[in-house]
């Protein structure tokens, strides 16, 4: 019952090997049909994301024997030359695969720190081959208990709860001040890629109305059209200004664009309703003064900058705290592992007795001509009896082993004492 | 008396706040959950022990001042677990439950006085103290709240984010939860002081209705009238009404301090 994992991610792999390897859906599903067809492995389960592509399996043999097999399988797959793809890849096996798998539920294998995508993605793919029946009890088992990790250092510690790039940090110091976004109105000043990346955010929680201003009118109306905005015309500033509460500027120009003087009549026309003012333009596009008025909010690119970087530290010191849920996990893995594993080997163990004791049996008592049926049965159930009783005592001590790692070499002890390879569980 | 409950009942209040400075701290929706709990069972243990104490004392618990001090620190947690259940928003609560275990503890760790029984007594005159008691709680937390307020903009405002903003509510809540707290004392000094005036009323003999602390409550509730319409509006919505919040709470001290102790012939400590 063993683990082997192979992949590669971003820290293994430049781009081009990476849209090499990823896989589609239906090539998950192929993937994982020839893996098992060919033997390579009992079950199979295809993680692939924009930033990794990881095959988890358990092997029917060993695992450090079947990962060459399935690093060509890789090769030939996805028609990449191995000298290419061997570079890139790692291996893993049994506890490192499981520890492994581990970190990438809880995002500390991620590209982003904590980026909650990663959890979602590993739940989709294990859905998806739980569906097509390419898992089984360990990978079953296993992929849950990913799932439950992520989901644990998603709660327990703060590693993915702040804000990681500066469109996001204007989006949620906005929700600082405001709440729920989903009953606010927010104008875009400029229609460039920042403005693009602000207004996702805005859109995705909820933002109930968008107005954008550019320029350009043309691509104003993309954007708007995009993110289902509607268009205000260039420097119409007061009737701009009326309703928003969130403004973000971000347009090439030399000097700002909107100045006390603007804002501060836009604040008494509103009834100094709270504005919170996001200017990502460099240089500046809101004059600083206009954070002096009474409830105007204004951050620039470097404020949020240094929001993003104070938020990068904290992710990187709740580390620790995730690594612990991990290491519970994979401790809590290898335990049920081991006492799958135990079972199995009892199992296989009685079975290799009952065999010695027939045929021990058989050549013992055939001299013994003096014994009737009644007695050979009695002599048979005495020494099932001892040898029941002689695998009890040693399975219910391994059983209670308190010591994980004590555990796992015990039952590899007995296995390899007292069983042939052919006879292995 | 029986030590049970107050014992019980600080136990429940230190947990609690010890819970929800570790949900402030680390966001944990359990934690804070399970201060909530702690909370609900130290209102619980609370209540007994001030039924306790009535009882062993033979009169009510506002009879003296740590009876009334005891009572505040009730109301003041009752009214705050309301607001949390109704604005969903328990991470002001770190800063709330010092208020309350300071009343309770005050209120239970001093020997109490052996006063004789007020003018005044029955069912409306219970009704007028709790109510007014009610009040003061709730005009209380409203002060927490609009501090908190006022912080969190300052450091909003001054680009200082840190880990604490990123852990209190949104300034448009702490401005709706100080405005519910602010209707709910509303409503109970205006029906406390109309029962007030009726068990003044009632009283055999001449009564004056020109006591200072008459006036002052009327002042009170004139001033919290006046907040409750300007913090409505957008003008003054925000830093501004905090501001007028917490100077209307400086009124209620000064009502309960240098009015009640040298100003006001008929009323105690409420």
């Amino acid at each position: 019952m063993e683990i082997v994992l192979v992949g590669l991610n971003h820290r293994t792999a430049p781009v081009e090997v990476r849209e090499r390897v990823s896989f589609t859906a239906e090539q998950t599903r192929r993937a994982a049909e020839e893996l098992r067809a060919r033997g390579i492995l009992e079950e199979t389960l295809v993680l692939s994301t924009c930033n990794r592509s990881e095959v988890y399996g358990v092997p029917p043999e060993s695992s450090h024997e079947c990962a060459p097999g399935l690093s060509t399988f890789l090769s030939e797959f996805h028609s990449v030359r191995p000298d290419i793809l061997n570079v890139s890849l790692y291996h893993h096996y049994d506890q490192e695969a499981v520890r492994h798998l581990f970190q990438v539920a809880a995002g500390l294998d991620s590209m982003l720190l904590g980026e909650a995508e990663i959890l979602g993605q590993v739940r989709e793919a294990y859905r998806f081959a739980h569906e097509q029946g390419a898992t089984g009890p360990v990978l079953n088992r296993l992929f849950q208990g990913a799932l439950e990790v992520g989901k644990r250092v998603r709660t327990e510690t703060e590693l993915g709860t702040r804000p990681m790039s500066v469109a996001s940090a204007g989006v949620k110091l906005a929700e600082r001040i405001f709440g729920k976004l989903n009953r606010r109105r927010a104008l875009v000043l400029g229609a460039g890629t920042i403005s693009e990346q602000v207004v996702s955010h805005l859109r995705d929680r909820g933002i109930a109305q968008l107005q954008v201003m550019n320029r350009s009118r043309d691509r104003a109306e993309e954007l708007a059209n995009q993110f289902g905005g509607k268009v205000v015309g260039w420097g119409e500033w007061d009737a701009a200004l009326q309703s928003p509460d969130v403004v973000v500027s971000s347009v090439s120009a030399e000097e700002p664009v909107l100045g006390r003087d603007i804002v501060g009549r836009a604040m008494a026309a509103r009834g100094n309703r709270a504005l919170f003012l996001m200017d990502l333009g460099v240089p500046r596009n809101i004059d600083p003064r206009v954070g002096e008025l009474y409830n105007v909010y204004v951050y620039n690119t470097d404020d949020l900058s240094e929001i993003v970087q104070q938020n990068r530290n904290a992710r990187e010191d709740e580390i620790p705290r995730a690594q612990g849920i991990v290491d519970e996990h994979v401790t809590k893995f290898l335990s049920w592992q081991a006492s799958v594993e135990l079972v199995g080997l009892v199992d296989a163990l009685r079975a290799k007795m009952r065999e010695e004791r027939a045929s021990f049996i058989r050549a013992r008592l055939e001299p013994m001509k003096h014994l009737t049926e009644t007695d050979r049965a009695h002599v048979e159930k005495l020494m099932d009896e001892m040898l029941e009783k002689l695998l009890l005592e040693p399975a219910e001590r391994l059983r209670g082993e308190k010591e994980l790692r004590r555990k796992i070499q015990n039952v590899e002890a007995l296995r390899d004492l007292f069983l042939s390879n052919r006879e292995k569980p | 008396m029986n030590h049970l409950f107050p014992i019980f009942a600080a136990t429940a209040y230190l947990l609690s706040f010890g819970l929800y400075v570790r949900f402030l701290g680390t966001g944990n929706r359990f934690t804070g959950r399970l201060g909530t709990l702690f909370l609900g069972l130290g209102l619980i243990g609370h209540y007994f022990a001030l039924l306790d104490r009535s009882r062993g004392l033979h009169t009510v618990p506002y009879h003296d001042l740590y009876g009334s001090m005891s009572l505040f620190g009730w109301l003041l947690a009752l009214t705050y677990l309301g607001l949390e259940l109704y604005h969903r928003e328990r991470s002001v609560a770190a800063f709330v439950l010092p208020f309350i275990l300071v009343f309770f503890l005050a209120a239970h760790l001093a020997p109490a006085d052996r006063l004789p029984p007020p003018p005044v007594h029955g069912m409306i005159f219970a009704f007028h103290v709790t109510l007014s008691i009610l009040a003061y709680a709730a005009f209380a937390l409203a002060f927490v709240l609009s501090l908190i307020f006022l912080g969190e903009e300052r450091l909003l405002r001054s680009h200082k984010i840190g880990d604490v903003v990123w852990r209190l509510p949104p300034l448009e809540l702490l401005d709706q939860m100080s405005r519910s707290s602010v209707l709910v004392g509303l409503i109970s000094i205006a029906m406390g002081t109309a029962l007030g005036f009726v068990s003044v009323d009632r009283l055999p003999g001449q009564n004056s209705f020109y006591d200072a602390k008459y006036v002052i409550t009327l002042v009170v509730l004139a001033l919290y009238v006046l907040y409750f319409r300007l913090a409505r509006t957008t003008a003054w919505r925000g830093g501004r009404a905090s501001k007028l919040c917490v100077f209307n709470f400086v009124i209620v001290v000064l009502s309960f301090t240098v009015v009640n102790l040298y100003l006001s012939h008929s009323h105690r400590y409420f």
